[in-house]
């Protein structure tokens, strides 16, 4: 028999978690959670997550890291906002979903050849080096490195696409492409210098 | 009346009907639209999730530009409207952020005084130039068409103040001033799931699959979108999410193809030829003549 504890000791809860979360720009007002579900009620991809976001921001805030950064609910939201609307607290939760999915990303917390870390990372790539996104390279580039099988299930699609004209592969470029350069590593060394 | 004009990447890409017929809306109605000089990405969505402040600089970049042109700017897809203004939101209320952006646009010569309006073209075209105005310049009326209108997530939440963020109908006046019938459509603001199918895409096809059988189900011929991803997901994955259900076929036009066609512009230049789901049978049976 494999019996495990499974209550949490206060000692097995992350502090600095979630003092960070409560920190981040936007995520202010996550301690005035009331934990009435409105969020959970209308946000339309709750039925699939293993965390609502309701238990989300309560696990959040009491600092259940690995919990909270090995769900699958992070990964689902859309940012459509819909959670935010009907919040009573006027708590920015799609912000603090953004702000545990670059946690979730920066400490290597997700599937294998998961797509969405690999999407963001191909997608500022492209913004540094062109200022602008070609939606046929960034999607053949996300596939590429995912799961290159199933271009082939999307290749009909992708023809009768080019042939209505909107799979242009002619890549969009801005003019001062420097400009973007040296936008982007500004704000790196003001981060760095800031240490946010 | 002219205004400066930020079309963003998809505009370029999967959505170019989408540019093509505003620019035929906004032609119709002698309203100029001059496009920002060698704008950049907003960042959308998924800059977000890796770096927001970087993103935050990206779409700041644009906004100094437009200061410079004095004008209101107008960004008709849904991702680069929500961005532009949460930036404007989060340098007015986060010292560090306006900090880290104005910093990285003093190293490329701009500054940006918080002065520029970010408009939705539905905001401009109900405000700015008006029902009253549209309606009289209605040349091929479209005939009570019953079409669904969707406006989907990133248009009326969280930022935007020209319309209900639950309930919005400036899209529903429009089509209505130009002779069309809209059905009853809860699901008007319901997220179509964004890149999700690409993602993940069981999830996805599901989300996809709700919004096109709500549309079906309340008798609509046609679905209007606001939004080059909406317009994609639920116009290309009919088949697939099809499969997993039951079969539907609708086509889903952004909203300023069918008020381009309604003010008299010729078809080919709105991007009808671009659809994978044709409009022209139904135009056909409403008897809506616009060859």
């Amino acid at each position: 028999m494999d019996l495990k504890r499974t209550v949490k000791f206060e000692a097995d809860r992350d502090p600095e978690f979630a003092r960070w979360i409560s920190h981040t720009v936007g995520g202010e007002r996550i301690r005035h959670c009331l934990q009435c579900g409105l969020c959970s009620g209308n946000c339309p991809l709750s039925l699939y997550m293993d965390y609502t976001p309701r238990r989300l921001m309560h696990l959040s805030r009491e600092g259940f890291k690995d919990e909270v950064l090995r769900s699958a609910s992070i990964w689902l939201c859309t940012a459509c906002y819909a959670c935010m609307v009907e919040c009573p607290k006027n708590i920015n939760i799609t912000h603090l979903m953004y702000a545990l999915k670059q946690r979730a990303i920066a400490e290597g917390l997700y599937p294998k050849r998961f797509p969405i870390p690999v999407m963001a990372r191909q997608f500022s790539q492209m913004v540094r080096r062109s200022g602008r996104i070609t939606e046929s390279w960034l999607i053949l580039r996300v596939f590429l490195r995912t799961a290159f099988w199933r271009l082939l299930g999307m290749s009909p699609l992708g023809l009768r696409l080019a042939r209505a004209g909107r799979m242009p592969l002619r890549r969009e470029r801005m003019k001062r492409r420097e400009e973007i350069v040296a936008l982007l590593d500004s704000v790196a060394a003001t981060k760095r210098e800031l240490a946010l | 009346m002219k205004f400066t004009y930020y079309p963003g990447c998809s505009l370029r890409g999967t959505g170019r009907a989408y540019e093509e017929s505003l620019l035929a809306v906004f032609r119709a109605l002698d309203v100029e639209l001059e496009e920002l000089s060698d704008w950049n990405c907003c960042g959308a969505t998924t800059y977000m999730s890796v770096d927001e402040l970087t993103s935050y600089a990206l779409a700041a970049r644009n906004l100094a530009l437009a200061e410079r042109a004095h004008k209101d700017i107008v960004a008709p897809c849904a991702a680069c409207y929500l961005v532009l203004n949460k930036t404007q939101h989060y340098m007015h209320d986060y010292p560090e952020i306006s900090l880290i952006v104005t910093r990285a646009l003093a190293k490329i010569g701009l500054v940006y005084h918080d002065q520029v309006r970010v408009r939705h073209p539905l905001d401009v075209l109900l405000k700015d130039v008006g029902l009253k105005t549209i309606r009289a310049k209605v040349k091929r009326p479209l005939k009570g068409l019953k079409v669904a209108p969707y406006y989907g997530c990133q248009i009326v939440r969280p930022y935007s103040t020209f319309d209900d963020q639950r309930s919005p109908t400036s899209m529903d006046r429009l089509l209505e001033a130009c002779g069309a019938r809209m059905v009853h459509y809860p699901l008007k603001t319901r997220c179509c799931g964004g890149s999700q199918k690409g993602t993940l895409p069981e999830i996805g096809l599901d989300l996809i699959h709700y919004l096109l059988s709500e549309a079906q189900k309340n008798g609509a011929e046609a679905i209007a979108t606001v939004c080059p991803l909406c317009q994609f997901n639920l116009e290309s994955f009919q088949k697939e999410s099809g499969d997993r259900h039951h079969p539907i076929s609708i086509p889903v036009l952004y909203f300023s193809q069918l008020l381009a066609l309604a003010l008299g512009a010729p078809p080919n230049t709105i991007g009808l030829q671009r659809s994978l789901v044709p409009i022209e049978p139904v135009l056909a049976e409403k008897e809506i003549v616009y060859a």
